[in-house]
């Protein structure tokens, strides 16, 4: 059973009985989900955690709605990996990688669309939508495909086909929108507004968000019930970011574990880094950019968490910081080159956001730090194509000697 | 009815555009919430009054460079 006690305004604290809404009539402020932990501290344990599945539903405790196995593709529970490679290059002595581009569709988002799914269930929706570039749109068009639920996906009409292939193969309805991204984005809203539909990132944004959490209640647990001394997250609208510490918190709140001393870092690539920079200038207002960036699934220019991303920056003792364009799809080599791990554009970012933070001395050699990698490569190839040049050779031994020779000579 | 967040930035801060909005254009205009710092700011509102109206006005604001974004921010993700 699920321990929501009610919803809550972020900003006016104004409470609201649970339902597909999320924001405040009042302030419009956006509305989280409020748990009885007291209630969660009582039936909650290590080894109840343990028993339960190998997914993100071992959680349950801690999620806005009940496991349900008609629409649950396996999201979550993907590797904590001992890094070897990536921290001898980088000098630290304690990396983990948060392989998170293992889930089923191939990216985190498996995991807020897999709570969204459910409480969308739970609510008597029939159908699931979202707006997407990429990751979000696989997401759902899969969560839906499983539940033989309708599902609405919403893109721009200039998407490289390559890019929603993920998600069309699942047999969503899409729609591809002509205009520029604010058009695509006004126009969304708006539908929200307008249909009967469970909008994942819209008016079931509470619960989806929370789906989050259990980036940060995986690591505490696969690390043997302790929270990391540093997490590196690269950052888009900024809720993953802000749930993965409310996620440690949450633990921390219940007895799991004991007290939490992360310090988050978020990672931004150059061509969209609102939250990096207003943390820069030391401010709390994001300044609404022109998204431009290689790493397509980080590029939203007015991120609705960037606020509370830059709070928890402060709560936490954490920083944000840059990673290049060019350094990119560098990034993405590292991580495969070093560790066998192919991620996408914001996993590049991620891997140089560390580098950078180890070159700032935010990160101490033998501090524990997390490196969440939250997307898959092969949905973004085209980033790191100039990687395929094989030896040519005749279909001889002594050709290929001679090549081999060639080569490393 | 539209939920829209203004986001004004150096000079724009001290103009009086959402007050001259509401005088030229058939729009209520109805501030819930706005944070204003030096060079920036932004304010949440509730637009009321016949849609190709609301769009007129918008129109005109964002000429004055003002950006004007969903109160919900981006909903387009990756």
């Amino acid at each position: 059973m699920s321990y929501v006690s009610s919803m809550r305004c972020k900003e006016c604290s104004r409470e609201y009985p649970v339902g597909a809404f999320n924001v405040c009539d009042f302030c419009f402020g956006p509305l989280e989900v409020v748990y009885d932990y007291d209630a969660i501290a009582e039936v909650t344990s290590r080894e109840r955690i343990m028993s339960g599945p190998n997914s993100l539903w071992r959680y349950a405790d801690f999620l806005p709605a009940d496991y349900n196995p008609d629409v649950d593709i396996n999201a979550g529970f993907t590797p904590l990996i001992r890094s070897k490679g990536l921290a001898e290059h980088l000098g630290l002595n304690e990396l983990w990688i948060k392989n998170d581009s293992v889930n089923p569709s191939y990216s985190f988002k498996d995991r807020v669309v897999a709570v969204a799914t459910a409480k969308a269930l739970e609510l008597g929706f029939d159908t699931i939508a979202c707006a997407s570039t990429g990751n979000l749109a696989c997401a759902v068009a899969a969560h839906a495909a499983r539940g033989g639920l309708k599902s609405y996906v919403f893109i721009p009409s200039d998407l490289e086909t390559g890019k929603v292939l993920g998600a069309a193969i699942y047999g969503p309805t899409m729609i591809a929108i002509d205009g520029t991204y604010d058009d695509v984005n006004r126009l969304c809203s708006e539908l929200a507004e307008e249909h009967p539909w469970a909008f994942v990132n819209i008016n079931v944004r509470p619960f989806y968000a929370d789906g989050s959490k259990t980036l940060g209640f995986e690591v505490a647990e696969q690390l043997g019930w302790r929270a990391p001394m540093h997490a590196v997250v690269p950052s888009a609208s900024g809720a993953m970011f802000t749930k993965i510490y409310q996620g440690l918190k949450e633990f921390e709140r219940t007895g799991l574990i004991d007290s939490v001393q992360t310090k988050m870092h978020s990672t931004q690539p150059r061509g969209c880094c609102p939250i990096a920079t207003a943390y820069e200038e030391g401010r709390f207002v994001i300044r609404p950019v022109k998204a431009s960036s290689l790493a397509t699934s980080l590029a939203i220019g007015n991120p609705a968490d960037g606020y509370y991303a830059l709070k928890t920056i402060e709560a936490s003792g954490g920083s944000a910081v840059i990673a290049e364009e060019h350094e990119v799809a560098l990034g993405v080599k590292l991580l495969a080159e070093t560790e066998g791990i192919f991620t996408e554009g914001a996993g590049g970012v991620a891997v140089m956001g560390l580098k950078h933070l180890v070159e700032l001395g935010r990160i101490q050699p033998d501090e524990s730090t997390v490196v969440y990698i939250t997307g898959n490569g092969l949905k973004t190839t085209e980033l790191v194509a100039d990687v395929v040049h094989p030896l040519h050779i005749e279909p001889t031994v002594e050709a290929f000697e001679q090549a081999i020779a060639a080569s490393t000579a | 009815m539209q939920r829209v967040r203004f986001t004004f930035l150096d000079r724009l801060i001290k103009e009086p555009v959402i007050y001259q909005m509401g005088r030229d254009f058939g729009v209520v205009t109805n501030i819930r919430r706005a944070d204003i710092q030096e060079g920036i700011g932004w304010v949440l509102l509730e637009l009321e009054g016949e849609d190709n109206e609301i769009e007129r006005a918008l129109k005109w604001v964002r000429s004055l460079g003002v950006r004007v974004d969903p109160a919900v921010s981006d909903v387009v993700e990756g």
